[in-house]
């Protein structure tokens, strides 16, 4: 298809889109209006569990079976990642050096938030059932957290610092972890991912049953693939290289021995 | 007046629809659907609005009968975060397969569909 035929093609689409859209906003409660049904159900669901954070009961109570299989998206994402980002043939893996110059500034910083980063992401997935936060939110911190000593100019550090081994099995386990809690939720209550666990009371520390234990498989999960990932891409920035012998080739040698084979 | 946040989602996920079809590189093709795909989010969020509501986090001062936004799209975005998060480090895995393998990022130029 040509340029200008897609263009045209997209124009007359959005115009549909538009149209589409025009006619549903009509139909939708106003913005800011005080017509929630949902909401209303789902506030007395999570005062009936003694759940704080309402959006954490909804999550990994009231629907978790759903963020089981969201879950499950993004650890498949992240094998498919790690898949296509295997060194091929003819690309070979390279020590990388921690050359380069890091301004003083950075390192202090990083060395001052780094502990601190570690920290603020345990209390993000411990109180992610009473406060904003929760599994999610805490594994992306944790994950970044990690991933200062790289923008601290310290790429063996983290390669250190970080056994990817530990984070691939880490992974694996808080999906088994997720998976488990719904099945005992099946067998020890009244069907899959019920809330089985005591729950104590609103705003306490050990309230909501299972939702902390749901929080704290899904932050082993975040944070495993997010490392996982990040570590696919630095290594292929940083670490693999084409083999030198194949640098004479002239270009378009790749598609002949495709053609080839 | 009232429905002009669901129009800005709307305008949000046509420019990130113009953005892909007009894109020359893979990477900012991978941009523009992420673009697209936030505009998910500000009309989810947006439906859940109530003027004077709260966040929906309970405790002393936030009871039962204190009206907060809607919980169940906030829910919702947040799947919807990762979901998207999960879409675009695979697509840009494919963007680096497509770069190393027929040494171009222009959309344009991969046209031929290889088997």
């Amino acid at each position: 298809m040509t340029r200008r035929a897609r263009l045209t093609l997209l124009w007359i689409g959005l115009a549909g889109f538009g149209l589409a859209m025009a006619t549903a906003f009509t139909g939708l409660p106003g913005f800011g209006s005080t017509f929630h049904p949902y909401r209303d159900l789902a506030v007395v669901a999570t005062f009936a569990h003694a759940t704080a954070n309402s959006v954490s009961s909804i999550n990994f109570d009231q629907r978790g079976f759903d963020t089981f299989g969201e879950e499950t998206i993004l650890f498949c994402a992240v094998v498919g990642v790690a898949t296509l980002l295997r060194p091929v043939h003819r690309e070979r893996r390279r020590q990388v050096s921690s050359g380069g110059r890091v301004m003083e500034s950075t390192s202090l910083i990083v060395y001052v938030l780094f502990p601190l980063t570690l920290v603020l992401a345990a209390d993000v997935v411990a109180h992610g059932a009473i406060t904003p936060g929760g599994g999610f939110q805490g594994g992306v911190v944790l994950s970044t957290g990690i991933h200062l000593l790289y923008v601290g100019g310290r790429y063996t550090l983290l390669s250190r610092l970080r056994p990817l081994e530990w984070f691939e099995q880490g992974e694996a386990l808080g999906v088994v972890l997720f998976g488990a809690l719904g099945l005992a939720g099946g067998a020890l209550g009244a069907a899959l991912f019920a809330n089985f666990v005591p729950q104590g009371q609103l705003s306490d520390f050990l309230s909501a049953g299972t939702v902390p234990l749901f929080n704290i498989a899904v932050g082993m999960t975040v944070c495993s693939s997010v490392v996982i990932l990040l570590a696919g891409f630095l290594d292929q920035a940083l670490a693999i290289r084409s083999d030198p012998g194949t640098k004479g080739d002239p270009p378009g040698a790749d598609q002949k021995e495709e053609a080839a084979a | 007046m009232s429905y002009y946040a669901y129009v800005v989602a709307a305008a949000v996920m046509a420019l990130g629809l113009i953005g892909m079809a007009t894109s020359r590189n893979l990477v900012h093709t991978v941009v523009c659907l992420s673009v697209a795909q936030s505009s998910t989010y500000i009309l989810l969020i947006a439906i859940g609005f109530q003027y004077g509501g709260v966040a929906p986090i309970f405790g002393n001062q936030v009871g039962q009968q204190t009206p907060v936004v809607d919980p169940v799209v906030q829910a919702l975005t947040l799947t919807d975060v990762v979901v998207s998060a999960a879409v675009t480090s695979m697509l840009l895995a494919l963007a680096i397969q497509m770069a190393k393998r027929r040494k171009a990022v222009d959309p344009d130029a991969l046209g031929r569909l290889e088997g």
